[in-house]
C-alpha cells in the first residue's frame, strides 16, 4: 500500500501549493459549514439565510462562538451518542458566567428541560432552553478531567482518542483570552443523570438518535462546547457521537412571550437581562 | 453549652428617624438562642481556633494533614465554603468532580472533596449530620432579586463575603465557583424538585475535614434572611484546626477563649 506521502506530490512550492489546494475538494463528516446557509442540515422551519453558525462537532471535539443577544442555538444529536458539555459567558463581561447552582436552585428544579433558564451568578438569564426533545441532560456531574480520563481510559490529551472535557474547554477558553481559572462547572446535554432518594447519581444515558435542544441567547454569549464522553457513562469505551450545531437570528425573550411570566423567578431573571441590555445599548 | 448575650442591632438616630444598617431586620440571633461551642471532632492539638461572627467571612490555609472542625454553634447555620490549592489557586473545589467521582449528590462521612483537576483537596473525616449540601450554591445580592424580589438586592450575601475574603488572597469574581454548604439541607425529590428546606443540624453539631494538600479555605457565615439556610437566625461558627499527627498527641487542648463576634 502506498504511504500517505506517496499520494502527494510536494517536491516544489508550486507542486505543494497545487497539492494543498486539492485538499479542499475533500470533505469530512465533522466540519463547519460556511456560509452557515450552506448547511446540508438546515433545521425544519428555519430559513437558511437566517443561519449564522452551522457546524458538526466531531466526537471528542470542541467548538466555541460568540453570538448576539436573541440568537437561537440548536444542538442536534443525530446518532444518540452526542454528549455536549456547555459553558456560557456574557460575551461583554466574561466574569459573568454560567452558575450551575443558581441554575438549579432558582427554578427549584434539578433537571434541565424546556423553559429552564441557564442563569449567571449575577442574577440574569444567560439563555433559556426553549425546546427539548431529549429530556436527558445533566447539571450535576460537569465534564471529565485529565485525572478522570487517565484512570478510566489511560489517556486524556486533546491529541489522543479520549480527550477530557476540561482539556478541550481549556483550549476553547484560551482562544477568548480566558484561562483555567475561568472554567466554572458546566452542564451537559443528551446524556441524562437522575438523583435517587439516597443521593445516588444514576446514569440514564441517551434518549436515542434524532433529538435536539434549542437555546435562546438572553445576553450576548460566548459559548464553549466540549463534545466528550460523560463522566458517569458506564461504557468502558469512549462513547460519543457527533454534535450538530445550528444558530440563527432571533429575538431575546420579552414581555410578548408567554415564558416571560412563566414563574416569578423567571420573570425577574428576564427583567434583569433586559435591564442590563438596555443600559448597555444592546 | 452557653447562652450568650444577644448582640444589639446597629441603628442610627437621625433627624428623620431611626435608620437600620444594611443588615436586614432579624439578621442577628434572637434572645435566648442556645449556643454550643463544642470542641474538635477529630484530633486534639488545636493549632488554630476562630469564631466567625454571624454574617461575616473567614479564611485560613489548612496545611496538608491538618483537620478543620467546623462547629455549628447555634444550629442550622449554613457555612458556605470554597477551597483552593494554596499553592496554585487555579486549582479549586469542584462540585461536579466531587459528585461524579463518588456517584452521589450529597456530601457525607468519607466524601472526598475534589478539585477541578479531579484531585482530592480535603476529605470528610467526621460528620454529625446525615448529609451536607453542595448543590445549593451561595446566596448573593444579585440572585436575591430573582429569588425574593428586587427589594432584597441591598441585603448582604455570601457572594459579598466570598469576594471580600477572596480579595485578601488576590482572588476575584472569576475565582468563585459553586461551593459547599455545611449544615444546609437541600433535598432533590423524585421529580427533580430541589430547594433549601429546614436544616437537620443543631447547636454544637460538627463536621471535620482533613486537608489532603495545603488548602486555602474560605467560609461565608451565611447572612441570608429569606430562607431557612440559617433558621432565619444567624449564629456564629467556630473553626478549629487540629494538628496533623493526632496519634502522637498527648496534650488535650484546654478550651480556648473565643469571642462571639457581635461587632458588625
Amino acid at each position: 500500500m502506498a504511504s500517505i506521502a506517496e499520494t502527494h506530490q510536494t517536491d516544489s512550492v508550486l507542486a505543494s501549493r497545487a497539492d494543498a489546494r486539492a485538499q479542499a475538494e475533500k470533505t469530512s463528516d465533522y466540519r463547519p459549514y460556511r456560509p452557515a446557509s450552506s448547511s446540508p442540515f438546515v433545521p425544519e422551519g428555519v430559513t437558511a439565510s437566517d443561519l449564522v453558525w452551522a457546524e458538526t462537532v466531531a466526537p471528542g471535539g470542541y467548538s466555541h462562538r460568540v453570538v448576539a443577544r436573541g440568537t437561537r442555538i440548536r444542538f442536534d444529536d443525530p446518532t444518540g451518542f452526542a454528549s455536549a458539555s456547555v459553558i456560557l459567558y456574557n460575551a461583554l463581561e466574561t466574569n459573568e458566567r454560567l452558575n450551575v447552582a443558581d441554575t438549579l436552585k432558582i427554578p427549584w428544579q434539578a433537571y434541565l428541560g424546556a423553559g429552564h433558564p441557564l442563569l449567571s451568578g449575577d442574577g440574569r438569564a444567560l439563555a433559556t432552553i426553549s425546546a427539548d426533545t431529549s429530556g436527558q441532560h445533566d447539571a450535576f456531574c460537569g465534564t471529565t478531567t485529565d485525572a478522570f480520563n487517565l484512570q478510566k481510559f489511560g489517556g486524556s490529551a486533546p491529541e489522543g482518542p479520549t480527550p477530557s472535557g476540561r482539556a478541550l474547554f481549556t483550549l476553547a477558553a484560551a482562544k477568548h483570552d480566558l484561562t483555567p481559572r475561568d472554567l466554572p462547572p458546566s452542564v451537559s446535554f443528551f446524556q441524562g443523570v437522575r438523583v435517587e432518594d439516597d443521593g445516588e447519581l444514576t446514569f440514564t444515558g441517551s434518549a436515542g438518535p434524532g433529538t435536539y435542544v434549542e437555546l435562546i441567547a438572553e445576553l450576548p454569549l460566548l459559548i464553549l462546547i466540549a463534545n466528550v464522553a460523560h463522566p458517569l457513562d458506564p461504557s468502558e469505551e469512549y462513547l460519543v457521537g457527533p454534535l450538530r450545531i445550528h444558530a440563527w437570528r432571533g429575538d431575546a425573550t420579552s414581555a410578548a412571550d408567554e415564558r416571560f411570566t412563566a414563574t416569578p423567578e423567571l420573570n425577574r431573571a428576564y427583567l434583569n437581562s433586559i435591564d442590563y441590555s438596555e443600559a448597555r445599548g444592546l | 453549652m452557653t447562652v450568650t448575650e444577644t448582640p444589639s442591632t446597629k441603628t442610627f438616630t437621625t433627624p428623620v428617624g431611626e435608620i437600620l444598617s444594611t443588615v436586614p431586620v432579624g439578621a442577628i440571633y434572637a434572645p435566648g438562642t442556645v449556643l454550643d461551642e463544642s470542641g474538635p471532632l477529630v484530633g486534639s492539638i488545636i493549632v488554630s481556633d476562630d469564631t466567625v461572627a454571624p454574617l461575616a467571612p473567614w479564611s485560613l490555609i489548612v496545611k496538608a494533614g491538618e483537620v478543620l472542625t467546623i462547629v455549628d454553634v447555634g444550629g442550622n447555620q449554613s457555612a458556605d465554603c470554597l477551597m483552593y490549592n494554596a499553592h496554585d489557586t487555579a486549582e479549586r473545589y469542584s462540585v461536579p468532580d466531587t459528585l461524579a467521582w463518588q456517584g452521589n449528590a450529597y456530601v457525607r462521612q468519607g466524601t472526598v472533596l475534589r478539585s477541578n483537576l479531579g484531585h482530592p483537596l480535603m476529605t470528610v473525616v467526621g460528620n454529625e449530620i446525615d448529609r451536607q449540601d453542595t448543590i445549593g450554591g451561595a446566596c448573593s445580592k444579585e440572585s436575591n432579586t430573582l429569588r425574593y424580589g428586587q427589594h432584597t438586592e441591598y441585603q448582604h450575601g455570601c457572594r459579598e463575603n466570598f469576594l471580600a475574603e477572596a480579595s485578601r488572597h488576590g482572588l476575584g469574581a472569576r475565582d468563585l465557583v459553586s461551593n459547599l454548604n455545611w449544615f444546609m439541607n437541600v433535598p432533590v425529590e423524585a421529580d427533580g424538585a430541589l430547594g433549601i428546606v429546614d436544616g437537620m443540624s443543631a447547636p454544637g453539631k460538627r463536621v471535620a475535614i482533613r486537608a489532603e494538600m495545603d488548602v486555602l479555605v474560605i467560609v461565608s457565615n451565611c447572612p441570608q434572611m429569606n430562607n431557612p439556610c440559617n433558621d432565619f437566625n444567624p449564629t456564629p461558627l467556630r473553626m478549629m484546626v487540629t494538628a496533623a499527627d493526632t496519634a502522637a498527641s498527648t496534650i488535650t487542648a484546654a478550651p480556648t477563649s473565643t469571642t462571639i463576634g457581635t461587632d458588625f
